[in-house]
């Protein structure tokens, strides 16, 4: 187990727990010196087809595990947050929850950076946080509010955030699949040494387009990582009912793959790092995350009829992300005060946000006729009146 | 299966249902010159007798022949009518099979729910998401002779599959010279409005196939219309697309003939009859046309319509729809779906045609807007009961 391997490595050289204890409970990391010491934490051994894995001792510091935590528990008080005002009728439409998975998402983040291009399913209201968007941005988007971060209009499943390179929610199962590798295939014309990324589930895994976007990016060098979410379950459907190989990793075939324990943030962060610089060398790479989601697939799914609850319970237990930063956290000597005031300042956000998305104005109607068309030359939409308009290009979807 | 001569006689029942108004059509084959001299109908002035009668007299005479009341009828919701169905369809064709995306347990809505159980894993199964390899493998299974009842589980998702249904499907007979069909194919699949669905989960999208020779398309409008026109596709010997709007998987209820029976495809259904507008939908829609009209009816000046559930859009019943629209002169066809393009604008097209000396006023679609489905103004953009009365108060006035 990782929690028992933890070394702790400062600028001199590895060295052991204890030592490092020590330091943190004397300095109480209130100097930066030693939130920024860096040091090594073993995590579970990658599996690997057609390539050699990276190390699984991974370098981090506390300043960074700190900041992990907050975007993890804050993803998680949103989840939680969002199935409550689901169930209060205040989010409508469909809704599909990330809690079980923040790791994956918030290792991905912290591996990339912000001129390299994320695209996902519609299991994305984390992905909008992890790319720099707010509690509020994605509660408004939820309730259908102008101050969301799709002004509303788009909902649970489409969220984006253009000067992050975060190119949304996709309704579609794996419809998004082809089109990181397009994004990725832009980077590589403009020269950038910048990547893709493409998320999708098992359950996309076994859509056709998805081998096509594999052949082509292979065929040529395209620098994408395709990341597959495997939760254990398209839908309702077990991985295995569903995939004659479910070892993801190895679907790409000629594309080489690594698993990777994707509960655990600092597994992901050193994978997608290694991926980085592999698809910019030598073109794609699949990378499994064996991870686990708590909800249902979506609201109408209880999520309990094609798994035991034992299993849920388990998971949380043994595996749960967002405790296993925490542990790290405590084990290095971060002061239990210290992480509380992290998950009050989260619960806070979320809650404001909640309070103030539910009192946010939605769109205005006339919004409905914006957007359909760039430029709509000799184009009249009939609108629901009878009446006509030419519908207006307006990024920025200004109030009338 | 039903024995030959069962299927005849329902047939029968719903052309009788479907064709209330043939000796108005007569009058169509070659249109009198009179016809063009003739004065302008007023709105109330020279309806036939029939429209003075009040509509829940007219709606019990159109719906009591419209099924057998064979076996008990049971009060069932649209969703369990179509699981009826399907445990009939399985029950009467070995070769029958129930496949698609969660359908083991149910499916999403509940329309599966029990056949696996009953029927074994074999004949129903779950298939991983991929919407053209559940078409496609549909397509194999009726080409070689046996009966595949598909679903995807929102029409939404059924692009990935129009590939296999437009170029596969409804071409296998023709491109064949008849060696071949996928005759016991039925692609169904949950469309239109839910109140909150949002671009992907609320779409209608039967103009598309309704546009593919080799195809027919079929949407029900009520629980045992439902159960019947369902299993009117499995047993037709084309491959069908069905698409059940989901808006009345819980909120239709009705008796629904324990038992087996179709409802032949092509064939429309009078709901109401009138005799100053002909209201024309399917699927949901007829509920909002049903609505407005009887809102008409109340009306000071009421005005009396017609209401003509289409259930099949591909053939469509353009011989009824003429009929009544020959005696109204007035024509409103309303769907969801958006107005450019879509269904409303065959029928119109086609009905202008036939019925050119007969109009009293354009022909008007009510339809959503030409704009993707939205999320939060779903109500705006749907072609709701108060839009519907104000197109029929202005194809009156016209």
């Amino acid at each position: 187990m990782a929690l028992a391997a933890i070394a702790a490595a400062g600028a001199a050289g590895r060295s052991g727990l204890l030592p490092a204890l020590g330091r943190a409970l004397q300095r109480g990391f209130a100097a930066s010196a030693s939130a920024d010491d860096k040091f090594t934490v073993e995590v579970m051994p990658y599996k690997a087809h057609k390539i050699e894995p990276p190390s699984n001792q991974v370098e981090t510091s506390i300043a960074e595990l700190t900041s992990m935590y907050e975007l993890m528990y804050t993803m998680r008080r949103m989840e939680i947050a969002a199935d409550m005002m689901y169930k209060a009728k205040l989010i409508r439409g469909f809704c599909h929850l990330y809690d079980g998975q923040e790791a994956v998402m918030t290792g991905i983040e912290y591996a990339i950076n912000r001129e390299d291009a994320v695209i996902t399913s519609y299991r994305d209201h984390c992905q909008l946080l992890a790319r720099g968007g707010t509690v509020k941005q994605v509660m408004a988007e939820l309730m259908g509010k102008a101050e969301g971060a799709t002004k509303g209009v788009g909902g649970s499943m489409h969220m984006y955030r253009k000067q992050a390179e975060f190119y949304g929610g996709c309704g579609i199962v794996g419809a998004q699949i082809p089109l990181g590798a397009g994004l990725a295939l832009a980077k590589k014309y403009e020269g950038k040494r910048n990547i893709g990324i493409t998320m999708y589930g098992d359950g996309a895994a076994n859509q056709g387009q998805k081998y096509e976007a594999l052949n082509m990016a292979g065929l040529w060098n395209i620098p994408v990582i395709f990341v597959c979410e495997n939760n254990h379950y398209g839908m309702g459907t077990a991985e295995w009912r569903a995939a004659k190989s479910s070892t993801f990793y190895t679907r790409g075939d000629y594309i080489p793959g690594l698993k990777v324990d994707g509960m655990d943030v600092l597994a992901v962060k050193n994978a997608v790092a290694f991926a980085k610089q592999h698809v910019l060398d030598n073109g794609p790479i699949i990378l499994e995350m064996d991870t686990y989601r708590y909800h249902g697939h979506s609201m109408s799914d209880p999520g309990s009829t094609y798994r035991t609850r034992d299993e849920i319970s388990t998971m949380r237990q043994e595996r749960d992300p967002v405790e296993r930063v925490k542990k790290l956290l405590l084990a290095q000597g971060v002061d239990a005060g210290e992480v509380k005031a992290i998950e009050k300042k989260a619960k806070k956000e979320v809650d404001t946000a909640v309070e103030e998305s539910k009192v946010a104005a939605p769109p205005p109607m006339s919004w409905q006729w914006k957007n359909v068309y760039h430029d709509p030359v000799g184009i009249k939409l009939r609108t629901t009146t009878g009446g006509y308009v030419t519908p207006s290009y307006d990024p920025t979807y200004t109030l009338p | 299966m039903l024995p030959f001569a069962a299927l005849a006689s329902l047939r029968g029942i719903a052309a009788r249902g479907g064709l209330r108004a043939a000796s108005a059509a007569s009058a169509l084959g070659a249109p009198a010159a009179s016809a063009w001299a003739a004065p302008r109908r007023a709105v109330g002035t020279s309806a036939p007798a029939a429209a003075a009668a009040s509509a829940p007299e007219h709606q019990q005479s159109a719906e009591e022949p419209r099924l057998p009341q064979r076996g008990e009828a049971r009060k069932l919701n649209l969703c369990s009518a179509v699981n009826e169905a399907l445990h009939v369809a399985l029950e009467a064709d070995d070769s029958a099979c129930v496949f698609g995306e969660d359908v083991a347990f149910g499916g999403v809505f509940r329309a599966t729910v029990g056949l696996q159980e009953r029927f074994g894993a074999e004949r129903v199964f779950n298939t991983p998401l991929s919407e053209q390899g559940i078409v496609g493998f549909g397509i194999g299974l009726a080409a070689a002779g046996g009966t595949a009842i598909a679903e995807i589980q929102f029409a939404d998702y059924i692009f990935p599959a129009f590939d296999q249904l437009v170029n596969e499907a409804a071409k296998m007979r023709y491109r064949s010279g008849g060696l071949f069909s996928c005759s016991g194919l039925t692609v169904r699949a949950p469309c239109g409005a839910v109140g909150h669905g949002g671009h992907y989960h609320s779409q209608s999208p039967e103009s598309y196939f309704a546009a593919v020779p080799g195809l027919k398309v079929v949407m029900p409008s009520s629980p045992a219309e439902a159960k019947g026109l369902l299993l009117a596709c499995i047993r037709e010997p084309d491959p069908c697309v069905f698409f059940e709007p989901k808006m009345l998987y819980r909120t239709a209820v009705e008796d629904v003939p324990a038992g087996d029976y179709t409802i032949p495809l092509g064939v429309a259904r009078t709901l109401s009859e009138g005799s100053d507008v002909t209201l024309v939908g399917w699927g949901a829609q007829v509920l909002v046309l049903a609505q407005a009209a009887k809102a008409a009816a109340a009306l000071p000046r009421p005005i009396s319509c017609e209401v003509i559930d289409l259930r099949t859009l591909m053939p469509w019943d353009a011989k009824a729809v003429a009929a009544s629209v020959s005696k109204t002169g007035r024509l409103i066809v309303s769907h969801e779906a958006p107005l450019t393009g879509h269904f409303g604008a065959e029928i119109t097209a086609r009905i202008a045609e036939r019925c050119f000396a007969r109009l009293e006023a354009p022909p008007l679609r009510i339809c959503g807007a030409d704009t993707p489905f939205p999320l939060v103004y779903e109500p705006l953009y749907l072609p709701g009961v108060e839009r519907v009365l104000e197109a029929i108060k202005a194809s009156a006035e016209y």
